[in-house]
């Protein structure tokens, strides 16, 4: 049986330091993970509704607790982020927003711009009855 | 042509394409861009479709299911409705086949996974397409 030779191996996150962009492209794919497992209420939301009133009152219930709020809090946030986090890697892939001021720049405004659209939805939300 | 071919005899069928312009879209297996396009693709579809989408969501709130479907089943909100699903599960099949190639070693369990993600990505698409045509039938 040949031994395991200890190969040096590649340094991981541990080893640098940590960087604004770097968490951001971490965040990227985690607000797209959470999204994709949240599609999951957007399933449970259309079939309901198109199941008859006790399956639509159901969600509701949901939707109107305090998980619930906190949930769809949480998927608010992750789309907008994950949203203007896209849009910012096609400017990159346009081949803009590669010098060190612009990428920041870039990424400050959608992790700001994320959470401002965020709060803003709930305010229009609230504001036109539907957080009743 | 290629480098090795160009040490032969001239071919009958010379190609006046340079190599570049051979692989730019395509790749050598003539596909190996296209999740990174269709990813793009759905992206800036989303991005597009993410006004009148969250206009919809917000017609929808504090309604009964009556009002809902009302709304839901209605030929131009069914249709954003569906553009966004077909768009929304593509890129998440990809994305999301993107991390577990990244992250699950083990390549028979990466099949399993990415056969799982096939059929979750499958599965919310077409449950969610069947509730529209359901609620736009107004069955």
């Amino acid at each position: 049986m040949t031994a395991r030779i200890e190969r040096p191996l590649s340094p991981h996150i541990q080893t640098y330091r940590w960087t604004l962009t770097m968490i951001m492209s971490i965040v990227h794919r985690a607000t797209g993970i959470v999204l994709y497992v949240g599609t999951l209420l957007l399933v449970w939301w259309l079939v309901a509704a198109a199941s008859g009133p006790t399956a639509y009152a159901n969600v509701q219930a949901f939707t109107s607790s305090f998980i619930g709020r906190v949930i769809v809090f949480g998927y608010t946030w992750a789309l907008m982020h994950h949203l203007l986090s896209g849009v910012r890697h096609f400017v990159w892939d346009l081949g803009y927003g590669f010098k060190a001021n612009e990428r920041e720049t870039l990424t400050w405004g959608a992790l700001i711009g994320g959470i401002s659209l965020t709060v803003l939805l709930w305010i229009i939300a609230y504001a036109i009855g539907g957080g009743r | 042509m290629s480098y090795t071919e160009s040490h032969g005899a001239p071919r009958a069928s010379t190609s006046m394409r340079t190599p570049l312009g051979r692989v730019r879209n395509l790749g050598a297996a003539h596909s190996g861009t296209s999740d990174f396009w269709r990813q793009r693709l759905t992206g800036v579809a989303m991005t597009l479709l993410m006004i009148p989408g969250i206009v919809v969501v917000m017609m929808v709130l504090g309604r009964n299911q009556a009002g809902a479907a009302q709304v839901l089943g209605s030929p131009w909100v069914a249709l954003i409705l569906l553009l966004f699903i077909v768009a929304s599960t593509w890129h998440m099949k990809i994305g999301m086949q993107v991390v577990l190639e990244d992250y699950v070693h083990n390549e028979k369990l990466k099949l399993a996974a990415i056969m799982a993600n096939n059929f979750f990505s499958f599965a919310v698409a077409l449950a969610s397409i069947y509730a529209i045509f359901k609620l736009s039938s107004g069955v």
